[in-house]
């Protein structure tokens, strides 16, 4: 199974992880980080097949992908 | 678990300034990506723009320099010509390449100077507050044309791909998108192409992205991606021009 890492700190919230992947598992997060960003969290229970399609999108470089 | 997914070394970790959904962050990976792969750190040279990406040198781990504006490719060459074991590329936006550094631009291009330039299409400023740049789309409405681009006027959208594919100097000329992941990927597979053109010593090689500017287009980071695809496609067709 695959594992997705989320740098909270450095997520601006533009959810463009949240429109890619293809098994729904990440999700608006509902706290705000230091910048004020509402981040993105990954659904624990879901399994994540590791298509690195979030940390592609990404604009901000925030998605660590493990296989 | 091994690792499929990180950060490049190319790429510094700091937090950069662009609004959330720029594509300016996916195209500076990209880059950094690519010098990484390539193994040209040591002897790579960016040249920064002005624009959203004037302080670009703060976010890449490899030497780069500034441009007066729209002057980049100006520099590059010097710098190429001066130093040609290193592999020089300049990176601008459409306000820098396609407006104020169209003499500069066409002339490098003409010359056929072996560089790369990556040429960030948003179809608007994004610096100065979103106003019309040569590549705003007939209709859209900017902080200029508040009511929608007129062609007859303000002039039909510049398209610079397709003007310096004609030149006998450029090497390859290819327009890429941010679109979805799948664009992305074939994005960094024309960047790299670029850079091995120069790496081999071909000559002039450009490629433009088309790239969300969600602020100024007034939209959600997915609609604006959504939008590259859907509307400024027609006018800026993908594909490998030259």
């Amino acid at each position: 199974m695959a594992k997705v890492i989320i740098n909270r700190e450095r997520c601006k919230g533009c959810f463009l992880c949240v429109s890619v992947c293809p098994k729904r598992l990440i999700k608006k997060g509902s706290k705000l980080n230091k910048r004020g960003s509402n981040f993105v969290e990954i659904d624990p229970a879901g399994v994540c097949v590791g298509c690195a399609r979030c940390a592609i999108i990404c604009p901000d470089c925030c998605i660590e992908v493990y296989k | 678990m091994k690792k499929i997914f990180t950060r490049p070394e190319a790429l510094k970790d700091a937090p950069n300034h662009y609004c959330p959904g720029c594509g300016h962050g996916i195209a500076h990976r990209l880059i950094a990506e690519i010098v990484d792969e390539t193994g040209i750190r040591e002897r790579v040279i960016g040249v920064a723009p002005v624009g959203c990406a004037v302080v670009a040198y703060d976010y890449w781990n490899f030497d780069c320099s500034e441009a007066a504006h729209g002057r980049a490719l100006a520099v590059a060459t010097a710098i190429k010509r001066l130093r040609p074991q290193n592999i020089v590329f300049t990176y601008q936006g459409d306000g820098d390449l396609a407006a104020i550094g169209t003499n500069e631009t066409i002339h490098a291009a003409n010359r056929g100077e072996n560089l790369t330039v990556i040429f960030i299409n948003n179809a608007i400023y994004g610096m100065t507050g979103g106003q019309m740049a040569p590549t705003t789309l007939v209709g859209q409405k900017t902080a200029t044309t508040p009511s929608g681009r007129e062609g007859k006027g303000h002039g039909y959208p510049l398209k610079i791909s397709e003007i310096l594919s004609l030149l006998p100097g450029v090497c390859y000329v290819e327009r890429v998108s941010f679109q979805d992941p799948q664009h992305v990927l074939k994005a960094k597979a024309a960047i790299k192409q670029a850079f091995l053109n120069q790496i081999k010593g071909q000559g002039f090689s450009l490629v433009e992205i088309l790239s969300p500017c969600p602020t100024y287009w007034g939209m959600s980071p997915k609609d604006a991606l959504d939008w590259t695809r859907d509307v400024m496609q027609k006018e800026f067709p993908l594909g490998k021009i030259k």
